[in-house]
Protein backbone atom coordinates (compact mmCIF):
# COMPACT_ATOMS: atom_id res chain seq x y z
CA UNK A 1 0.00 0.00 0.00
CA UNK A 2 1.28 3.47 -0.81
CA UNK A 3 1.03 6.71 1.08
CA UNK A 4 -0.80 9.40 -0.87
CA UNK A 5 -1.51 12.95 0.19
CA UNK A 6 -5.09 13.88 1.00
CA UNK A 7 -4.65 16.95 -1.19
CA UNK A 8 -5.55 17.84 -4.74
CA UNK A 9 -2.86 17.41 -7.39
CA UNK A 10 -3.09 21.15 -7.93
CA UNK A 11 -2.29 21.99 -4.32
CA UNK A 12 0.58 19.49 -4.39
CA UNK A 13 1.92 21.24 -7.53
CA UNK A 14 1.99 17.75 -9.06
CA UNK A 15 2.78 17.79 -12.79
CA UNK A 16 -0.31 15.60 -13.33
CA UNK A 17 -2.51 18.57 -12.43
CA UNK A 18 -1.87 19.63 -16.03
CA UNK A 19 -4.06 17.44 -18.30
CA UNK A 20 -1.43 17.66 -21.07
CA UNK A 21 1.01 15.76 -18.88
CA UNK A 22 -1.61 13.08 -18.24
CA UNK A 23 -2.24 12.70 -21.97
CA UNK A 24 1.49 12.51 -22.71
CA UNK A 25 1.84 9.76 -20.16
CA UNK A 26 -1.13 7.82 -21.56
CA UNK A 27 0.34 8.12 -25.07
CA UNK A 28 3.72 6.81 -23.96
CA UNK A 29 2.46 3.38 -22.89
CA UNK A 30 3.27 0.89 -25.61
CA UNK A 31 -0.20 -0.59 -26.01
CA UNK A 32 -2.66 -1.00 -28.87
CA UNK A 33 -4.22 2.42 -29.54
CA UNK A 34 -7.87 2.52 -28.45
CA UNK A 35 -8.84 3.67 -31.95
CA UNK A 36 -7.43 0.41 -33.38
CA UNK A 37 -9.71 -1.68 -31.21
CA UNK A 38 -12.67 0.52 -32.11
CA UNK A 39 -11.85 0.02 -35.80
CA UNK A 40 -11.83 -3.76 -35.33
CA UNK A 41 -15.25 -3.43 -33.69
CA UNK A 42 -16.50 -1.26 -36.59
CA UNK A 43 -17.06 1.60 -34.17
CA UNK A 44 -14.51 4.13 -35.39
CA UNK A 45 -15.11 7.03 -35.61
CA UNK A 46 -17.25 6.71 -32.51
CA UNK A 47 -20.55 8.51 -33.07
CA UNK A 48 -23.34 9.56 -30.69
CA UNK A 49 -26.64 7.71 -30.83
CA UNK A 50 -28.49 10.58 -29.12
CA UNK A 51 -28.08 12.99 -26.22
CA UNK A 52 -30.30 11.58 -23.52
CA UNK A 53 -28.20 12.59 -20.51
CA UNK A 54 -27.12 16.18 -20.03
CA UNK A 55 -24.41 15.97 -17.38
CA UNK A 56 -23.34 19.17 -15.67
CA UNK A 57 -20.28 19.45 -13.46
CA UNK A 58 -21.13 22.49 -11.37
CA UNK A 59 -17.79 22.77 -9.63
CA UNK A 60 -14.62 21.17 -8.40
CA UNK A 61 -15.09 22.28 -4.81
CA UNK A 62 -15.56 19.33 -2.46
CA UNK A 63 -15.44 18.63 1.26
CA UNK A 64 -13.56 15.38 0.54
CA UNK A 65 -10.26 14.54 -1.15
CA UNK A 66 -10.67 10.97 -2.43
CA UNK A 67 -7.54 9.23 -3.63
CA UNK A 68 -9.10 8.08 -6.89
CA UNK A 69 -10.91 11.33 -7.80
CA UNK A 70 -10.83 11.95 -11.55
CA UNK A 71 -11.92 15.57 -11.03
CA UNK A 72 -9.03 16.37 -8.66
CA UNK A 73 -11.69 17.94 -6.47
CA UNK A 74 -11.16 19.21 -2.95
CA UNK A 75 -11.72 22.06 -0.51
CA UNK A 76 -8.98 24.07 -2.21
CA UNK A 77 -10.66 23.99 -5.63
CA UNK A 78 -12.55 27.22 -6.22
CA UNK A 79 -13.83 26.56 -9.76
CA UNK A 80 -17.62 26.59 -9.54
CA UNK A 81 -20.38 27.27 -12.04
CA UNK A 82 -22.02 30.69 -11.90
CA UNK A 83 -25.76 31.25 -12.17
CA UNK A 84 -25.19 32.85 -15.58
CA UNK A 85 -23.64 29.60 -16.84
CA UNK A 86 -26.49 27.65 -15.26
CA UNK A 87 -28.85 29.81 -17.32
CA UNK A 88 -26.90 28.76 -20.41
CA UNK A 89 -27.33 25.12 -19.32
CA UNK A 90 -31.09 25.59 -18.97
CA UNK A 91 -31.29 27.15 -22.44
CA UNK A 92 -29.25 24.28 -23.91
CA UNK A 93 -31.43 21.69 -22.13
CA UNK A 94 -34.47 23.27 -23.82
CA UNK A 95 -32.79 22.67 -27.18
CA UNK A 96 -31.87 19.06 -26.32
CA UNK A 97 -34.16 16.05 -26.35
CA UNK A 98 -32.67 14.75 -23.12
CA UNK A 99 -34.68 12.97 -20.45
CA UNK A 100 -32.10 13.33 -17.69
CA UNK A 101 -29.95 16.04 -16.17
CA UNK A 102 -27.10 14.60 -14.13
CA UNK A 103 -25.52 17.06 -11.69
CA UNK A 104 -22.05 16.29 -10.45
CA UNK A 105 -18.96 17.94 -8.98
CA UNK A 106 -16.95 18.12 -6.59
CA UNK A 107 -19.72 18.23 -4.09
CA UNK A 108 -22.37 19.96 -6.22
CA UNK A 109 -24.32 20.97 -3.12
CA UNK A 110 -21.47 23.35 -2.18
CA UNK A 111 -22.28 25.56 -5.16
CA UNK A 112 -24.39 28.43 -3.73
CA UNK A 113 -26.72 28.21 -6.75
CA UNK A 114 -27.16 24.44 -6.57
CA UNK A 115 -30.66 24.55 -5.08
CA UNK A 116 -31.79 27.23 -7.51
CA UNK A 117 -30.55 25.10 -10.41
CA UNK A 118 -32.37 21.98 -9.14
CA UNK A 119 -35.61 23.96 -8.71
CA UNK A 120 -35.36 25.25 -12.29
CA UNK A 121 -34.77 21.75 -13.62
CA UNK A 122 -37.69 20.44 -11.58
CA UNK A 123 -39.94 22.95 -13.36
CA UNK A 124 -38.78 21.48 -16.67
CA UNK A 125 -39.96 18.03 -15.56
CA UNK A 126 -36.60 16.39 -16.26
CA UNK A 127 -35.28 13.42 -14.37
CA UNK A 128 -32.70 14.96 -12.03
CA UNK A 129 -29.72 12.97 -10.78
CA UNK A 130 -27.48 14.42 -8.10
CA UNK A 131 -24.14 12.74 -7.45
CA UNK A 132 -23.99 13.29 -3.70
CA UNK A 133 -20.89 12.22 -1.77
CA UNK A 134 -23.08 11.60 1.32
CA UNK A 135 -20.79 13.27 3.85
CA UNK A 136 -21.83 16.72 2.63
CA UNK A 137 -25.24 16.03 4.23
CA UNK A 138 -23.63 15.87 7.67
CA UNK A 139 -20.74 18.29 7.01
CA UNK A 140 -22.61 21.37 8.16
CA UNK A 141 -26.02 22.18 9.64
CA UNK A 142 -26.97 24.06 6.47
CA UNK A 143 -26.80 20.79 4.50
CA UNK A 144 -28.74 18.62 6.96
CA UNK A 145 -32.02 19.24 5.13
CA UNK A 146 -30.68 18.00 1.78
CA UNK A 147 -32.61 14.70 1.97
CA UNK A 148 -35.87 16.67 2.30
CA UNK A 149 -34.83 19.04 -0.50
CA UNK A 150 -33.99 16.06 -2.73
CA UNK A 151 -37.34 14.45 -1.94
CA UNK A 152 -39.29 17.64 -2.66
CA UNK A 153 -37.74 17.86 -6.13
CA UNK A 154 -37.86 14.14 -6.86
CA UNK A 155 -34.09 13.97 -7.23
CA UNK A 156 -32.46 10.59 -7.86
CA UNK A 157 -29.49 10.37 -5.50
CA UNK A 158 -26.34 8.57 -6.62
CA UNK A 159 -23.69 8.18 -3.94
CA UNK A 160 -20.27 6.62 -3.75
CA UNK A 161 -19.64 3.95 -1.16
CA UNK A 162 -16.73 1.76 -2.23
CA UNK A 163 -17.33 -0.90 0.42
CA UNK A 164 -19.50 -1.90 3.33
CA UNK A 165 -16.75 -1.40 5.88
CA UNK A 166 -14.71 1.54 7.10
CA UNK A 167 -11.31 0.05 6.30
CA UNK A 168 -11.73 0.06 2.53
CA UNK A 169 -14.00 3.10 2.36
CA UNK A 170 -11.72 5.29 4.46
CA UNK A 171 -8.63 4.06 2.59
CA UNK A 172 -10.08 5.52 -0.60
CA UNK A 173 -12.12 8.47 0.64
CA UNK A 174 -10.42 9.61 3.86
CA UNK A 175 -10.53 8.89 7.58
CA UNK A 176 -13.97 8.83 9.15
CA UNK A 177 -15.80 8.99 5.81
CA UNK A 178 -17.50 5.60 6.20
CA UNK A 179 -19.17 6.44 9.53
CA UNK A 180 -20.37 9.79 8.20
CA UNK A 181 -21.63 8.13 5.01
CA UNK A 182 -23.67 5.62 7.02
CA UNK A 183 -25.14 8.46 9.07
CA UNK A 184 -26.11 10.29 5.84
CA UNK A 185 -27.54 7.12 4.31
CA UNK A 186 -29.77 6.68 7.38
CA UNK A 187 -30.97 10.28 6.98
CA UNK A 188 -31.82 9.55 3.34
CA UNK A 189 -33.59 6.32 4.33
CA UNK A 190 -35.58 8.23 6.97
CA UNK A 191 -37.26 10.41 4.34
CA UNK A 192 -37.88 7.38 2.12
CA UNK A 193 -34.81 7.21 -0.13
CA UNK A 194 -33.89 3.64 -1.02
CA UNK A 195 -37.05 2.28 0.59
CA UNK A 196 -39.09 -0.01 -1.63
CA UNK A 197 -42.33 1.54 -2.80
CA UNK A 198 -41.34 5.11 -1.90
CA UNK A 199 -40.45 6.02 -5.49
CA UNK A 200 -37.37 7.79 -4.13
CA UNK A 201 -34.27 6.33 -5.73
CA UNK A 202 -30.98 5.99 -3.89
CA UNK A 203 -28.26 4.27 -5.90
CA UNK A 204 -24.77 3.51 -4.65
CA UNK A 205 -21.54 3.53 -6.60
CA UNK A 206 -18.75 1.03 -6.05
CA UNK A 207 -15.24 1.88 -7.24
CA UNK A 208 -12.44 -0.65 -6.72
CA UNK A 209 -10.18 0.43 -3.88
CA UNK A 210 -7.04 -0.24 -5.89
CA UNK A 211 -5.63 -1.33 -9.25
CA UNK A 212 -8.16 -3.98 -10.17
CA UNK A 213 -11.41 -4.25 -12.11
CA UNK A 214 -14.80 -4.15 -10.39
CA UNK A 215 -16.61 -7.38 -9.54
CA UNK A 216 -19.81 -8.52 -11.16
CA UNK A 217 -22.31 -5.75 -10.43
CA UNK A 218 -25.31 -7.88 -9.49
CA UNK A 219 -23.31 -10.20 -7.22
CA UNK A 220 -21.78 -7.21 -5.47
CA UNK A 221 -25.15 -5.48 -5.15
CA UNK A 222 -26.57 -8.53 -3.37
CA UNK A 223 -23.57 -8.56 -1.01
CA UNK A 224 -23.92 -4.84 -0.27
CA UNK A 225 -27.64 -5.18 0.42
CA UNK A 226 -27.14 -8.00 2.92
CA UNK A 227 -24.21 -6.33 4.69
CA UNK A 228 -25.57 -2.77 4.81
CA UNK A 229 -28.99 -3.92 6.01
CA UNK A 230 -27.62 -6.50 8.43
CA UNK A 231 -24.94 -4.35 10.04
CA UNK A 232 -26.35 -0.83 9.75
CA UNK A 233 -30.04 -1.12 8.81
CA UNK A 234 -29.34 0.83 5.60
CA UNK A 235 -31.31 0.29 2.38
CA UNK A 236 -30.67 1.36 -1.20
CA UNK A 237 -31.96 0.58 -4.70
CA UNK A 238 -29.17 -0.31 -7.12
CA UNK A 239 -25.40 -0.61 -6.99
CA UNK A 240 -23.36 0.72 -9.90
CA UNK A 241 -19.93 -0.93 -10.25
CA UNK A 242 -17.63 1.58 -11.91
CA UNK A 243 -14.09 1.06 -13.20
CA UNK A 244 -11.44 3.56 -12.14
CA UNK A 245 -10.26 5.52 -15.17
CA UNK A 246 -6.48 6.00 -15.36
CA UNK A 247 -6.48 9.78 -15.13
CA UNK A 248 -5.92 12.46 -12.48
CA UNK A 249 -5.52 11.26 -8.89
CA UNK A 250 -6.08 7.59 -9.74
CA UNK A 251 -3.31 7.93 -12.33
CA UNK A 252 -1.09 9.36 -9.60
CA UNK A 253 -1.92 6.37 -7.40
CA UNK A 254 -1.10 3.95 -10.24
CA UNK A 255 2.27 5.61 -10.80
CA UNK A 256 3.24 5.88 -7.14
CA UNK A 257 2.21 2.28 -6.43
CA UNK A 258 4.00 0.96 -9.54
CA UNK A 259 0.71 -0.42 -10.86
CA UNK A 260 0.38 1.80 -13.93
CA UNK A 261 1.73 -0.56 -16.58
CA UNK A 262 -0.04 -3.61 -15.17
CA UNK A 263 -3.36 -1.78 -14.85
CA UNK A 264 -3.20 -0.45 -18.41
CA UNK A 265 -2.36 -3.92 -19.73
CA UNK A 266 -5.31 -5.28 -17.78
CA UNK A 267 -7.67 -2.69 -19.26
CA UNK A 268 -6.46 -3.34 -22.80
CA UNK A 269 -6.57 -7.13 -22.49
CA UNK A 270 -10.10 -6.84 -21.07
CA UNK A 271 -11.38 -4.76 -24.03
CA UNK A 272 -14.97 -5.81 -24.68
CA UNK A 273 -16.51 -4.80 -28.06
CA UNK A 274 -20.01 -5.15 -26.59
CA UNK A 275 -19.11 -2.63 -23.90
CA UNK A 276 -17.52 -0.36 -26.50
CA UNK A 277 -20.78 -0.16 -28.44
CA UNK A 278 -22.64 0.90 -25.28
CA UNK A 279 -20.28 3.49 -23.81
CA UNK A 280 -22.01 6.40 -22.11
CA UNK A 281 -20.48 9.10 -24.33
CA UNK A 282 -22.79 7.84 -27.08
CA UNK A 283 -25.84 9.21 -25.25
CA UNK A 284 -24.36 11.86 -22.97
CA UNK A 285 -22.72 15.23 -23.10
CA UNK A 286 -20.79 16.74 -20.26
CA UNK A 287 -20.64 20.43 -19.33
CA UNK A 288 -17.84 21.96 -17.30
CA UNK A 289 -18.16 24.60 -14.57
CA UNK A 290 -17.21 27.29 -17.11
CA UNK A 291 -19.70 26.16 -19.76
CA UNK A 292 -17.55 24.17 -22.16
CA UNK A 293 -18.89 21.01 -23.78
CA UNK A 294 -17.22 17.60 -23.61
CA UNK A 295 -18.02 14.03 -24.62
CA UNK A 296 -17.83 12.83 -21.01
CA UNK A 297 -16.65 13.85 -17.55
CA UNK A 298 -13.29 12.13 -18.14
CA UNK A 299 -12.61 14.00 -21.39
CA UNK A 300 -13.61 17.12 -19.49
CA UNK A 301 -10.91 16.54 -16.89
CA UNK A 302 -8.38 15.95 -19.67
CA UNK A 303 -9.53 19.18 -21.31
CA UNK A 304 -10.53 17.36 -24.50
CA UNK A 305 -13.38 19.58 -25.68
CA UNK A 306 -15.92 18.23 -28.16
CA UNK A 307 -14.91 17.92 -31.77
CA UNK A 308 -17.37 20.54 -33.00
CA UNK A 309 -17.13 24.10 -34.21
CA UNK A 310 -19.09 25.36 -31.23
CA UNK A 311 -17.50 24.11 -28.03
CA UNK A 312 -19.22 26.44 -25.57
CA UNK A 313 -22.79 26.61 -24.28
CA UNK A 314 -23.02 30.24 -25.39
CA UNK A 315 -23.18 28.92 -28.96
CA UNK A 316 -24.86 25.60 -28.26
CA UNK A 317 -25.65 23.68 -31.44
CA UNK A 318 -27.56 20.47 -30.73
CA UNK A 319 -27.56 19.24 -34.35
CA UNK A 320 -23.82 19.70 -34.68
CA UNK A 321 -23.24 17.80 -31.43
CA UNK A 322 -25.39 14.92 -32.63
CA UNK A 323 -23.18 14.54 -35.68
CA UNK A 324 -19.80 14.95 -33.99
CA UNK A 325 -17.04 12.38 -33.74
CA UNK A 326 -16.46 11.46 -30.11
CA UNK A 327 -12.87 12.05 -29.00
CA UNK A 328 -11.21 8.87 -27.79
CA UNK A 329 -7.84 8.16 -26.22
CA UNK A 330 -6.09 5.47 -24.19
CA UNK A 331 -8.04 6.30 -21.01
CA UNK A 332 -11.21 5.14 -22.82
CA UNK A 333 -10.12 1.54 -22.20
CA UNK A 334 -11.44 2.11 -18.68
CA UNK A 335 -15.02 2.25 -20.01
CA UNK A 336 -14.70 -0.81 -22.25
CA UNK A 337 -12.96 -3.29 -19.94
CA UNK A 338 -14.84 -6.39 -18.83
CA UNK A 339 -18.51 -5.61 -18.29
CA UNK A 340 -17.87 -2.01 -19.29
CA UNK A 341 -18.31 1.04 -17.12
CA UNK A 342 -20.38 4.20 -17.12
CA UNK A 343 -21.82 6.69 -14.66
CA UNK A 344 -24.68 4.17 -14.40
CA UNK A 345 -22.42 1.19 -13.74
CA UNK A 346 -21.65 -1.75 -16.02
CA UNK A 347 -23.01 -1.51 -19.58
CA UNK A 348 -23.31 -5.17 -20.62
CA UNK B 1 19.38 -10.66 -10.31
CA UNK B 2 18.32 -13.98 -11.78
CA UNK B 3 15.50 -15.78 -10.01
CA UNK B 4 13.65 -19.00 -10.72
CA UNK B 5 10.32 -17.16 -10.84
CA UNK B 6 9.68 -14.10 -13.00
CA UNK B 7 6.21 -12.46 -12.70
CA UNK B 8 6.37 -11.57 -16.42
CA UNK B 9 6.47 -15.30 -17.26
CA UNK B 10 2.84 -15.68 -16.24
CA UNK B 11 1.85 -13.75 -19.40
CA UNK B 12 3.81 -16.32 -21.42
CA UNK B 13 1.88 -19.29 -20.00
CA UNK B 14 0.16 -19.77 -23.36
CA UNK B 15 3.55 -20.26 -25.00
CA UNK B 16 3.70 -23.84 -23.68
CA UNK B 17 1.49 -24.78 -26.65
CA UNK B 18 4.30 -23.84 -29.04
CA UNK B 19 6.16 -27.05 -28.23
CA UNK B 20 3.11 -29.30 -27.93
CA UNK B 21 0.19 -27.64 -29.66
CA UNK B 22 -2.51 -30.32 -29.31
CA UNK B 23 -1.98 -31.03 -25.63
CA UNK B 24 -1.52 -27.34 -24.89
CA UNK B 25 -4.80 -26.48 -26.59
CA UNK B 26 -6.62 -29.28 -24.80
CA UNK B 27 -5.27 -28.06 -21.48
CA UNK B 28 -6.30 -24.43 -22.03
CA UNK B 29 -9.74 -25.41 -23.34
CA UNK B 30 -10.20 -27.56 -20.25
CA UNK B 31 -8.90 -24.78 -17.98
CA UNK B 32 -11.25 -22.24 -19.57
CA UNK B 33 -14.23 -24.57 -19.26
CA UNK B 34 -13.54 -25.23 -15.60
CA UNK B 35 -13.80 -21.57 -14.68
CA UNK B 36 -17.19 -21.06 -16.31
CA UNK B 37 -20.30 -20.93 -14.13
CA UNK B 38 -21.51 -24.48 -13.51
CA UNK B 39 -22.80 -26.28 -10.45
CA UNK B 40 -20.38 -23.90 -8.73
CA UNK B 41 -20.20 -20.27 -9.78
CA UNK B 42 -17.07 -18.77 -11.34
CA UNK B 43 -16.84 -16.68 -8.17
CA UNK B 44 -16.85 -19.73 -5.89
CA UNK B 45 -14.28 -21.47 -8.07
CA UNK B 46 -12.01 -18.44 -7.83
CA UNK B 47 -11.82 -18.74 -4.05
CA UNK B 48 -11.10 -22.47 -4.31
CA UNK B 49 -8.34 -21.65 -6.81
CA UNK B 50 -6.89 -19.07 -4.43
CA UNK B 51 -6.70 -21.65 -1.64
CA UNK B 52 -5.23 -24.31 -3.93
CA UNK B 53 -2.67 -21.79 -5.24
CA UNK B 54 -1.31 -21.58 -1.71
CA UNK B 55 -1.46 -25.31 -1.15
CA UNK B 56 0.56 -25.96 -4.30
CA UNK B 57 2.71 -22.90 -3.48
CA UNK B 58 2.56 -21.54 -7.02
CA UNK B 59 3.60 -17.84 -7.03
CA UNK B 60 2.07 -17.29 -10.47
CA UNK B 61 -1.25 -18.72 -9.30
CA UNK B 62 -1.16 -16.69 -6.07
CA UNK B 63 -0.68 -13.45 -8.04
CA UNK B 64 -3.36 -14.36 -10.56
CA UNK B 65 -5.99 -15.56 -8.11
CA UNK B 66 -5.40 -12.78 -5.60
CA UNK B 67 -6.23 -10.27 -8.33
CA UNK B 68 -9.11 -12.40 -9.61
CA UNK B 69 -10.51 -12.78 -6.08
CA UNK B 70 -10.44 -8.98 -5.65
CA UNK B 71 -12.22 -8.62 -8.98
CA UNK B 72 -14.82 -11.13 -7.82
CA UNK B 73 -15.50 -8.91 -4.79
CA UNK B 74 -13.85 -10.92 -2.03
CA UNK B 75 -12.25 -8.96 0.78
CA UNK B 76 -9.07 -9.56 2.79
CA UNK B 77 -10.82 -11.48 5.56
CA UNK B 78 -12.54 -13.89 3.19
CA UNK B 79 -9.37 -14.46 1.18
CA UNK B 80 -7.25 -15.13 4.26
CA UNK B 81 -9.86 -17.58 5.55
CA UNK B 82 -9.55 -19.45 2.27
CA UNK B 83 -5.76 -19.61 2.75
CA UNK B 84 -6.35 -20.97 6.26
CA UNK B 85 -8.47 -23.72 4.77
CA UNK B 86 -5.53 -24.64 2.55
CA UNK B 87 -3.25 -24.45 5.58
CA UNK B 88 -5.55 -26.69 7.62
CA UNK B 89 -5.52 -29.30 4.89
CA UNK B 90 -1.76 -29.09 4.41
CA UNK B 91 -1.14 -29.16 8.17
CA UNK B 92 -3.70 -31.89 8.71
CA UNK B 93 -2.20 -33.93 5.91
CA UNK B 94 1.17 -33.73 7.62
CA UNK B 95 -0.14 -34.49 11.06
CA UNK B 96 -2.39 -37.37 10.07
CA UNK B 97 0.77 -39.14 8.90
CA UNK B 98 1.74 -39.00 12.55
CA UNK B 99 -0.60 -41.96 12.97
CA UNK B 100 1.48 -43.89 10.45
CA UNK B 101 4.57 -42.92 12.42
CA UNK B 102 2.92 -44.08 15.61
CA UNK B 103 1.93 -47.38 13.97
CA UNK B 104 5.45 -48.00 12.70
CA UNK B 105 6.94 -46.97 16.03
CA UNK B 106 4.71 -49.44 17.82
CA UNK B 107 5.54 -52.18 15.29
CA UNK B 108 9.23 -51.74 15.99
CA UNK B 109 8.89 -51.48 19.73
CA UNK B 110 8.65 -54.21 22.37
Amino acid sequence: MVKLYNKSLLSQSDSLSDPKNQLNLLDKVNLIPFQENLKKSNLFPLKPINIDVFQVNIGKMCNQVCKHCHVDAGPDRKEIMTRDTMHLCLDAIDKTSCSTVDITGGAPEMNPDFRWFVKELFKKNKKIIVRCNLTIIVANKKYNDLPIFFKKHNVEVVSSLPYFNSKKTDAQRGNGIFDKSIKALKMLNEVGYGIEGSGLVLNLVYNPTGAFLPPNQSVLEADFKIKLMGKFGVQFNNLFAITNIPISRFLQYLLVSDNYKGYMQKLVSSYNPMAASSVMCRNTISISWDGYIYDCDFNQMLDLKVSAKEKHLSKYNFEELLNRNIIVNQHCYGCTAGSGSSCGGSVT
Amino acid sequence: MKTYYNPEDLKKFGDISEWQEKLGEKFFDYYGAIFQDGALTKREKTLIALAVSHAVQCPYCIDAYTEESMEQGYDEEQMMEAVHVASALKGGATLVHGVQMMNKYKDLSM
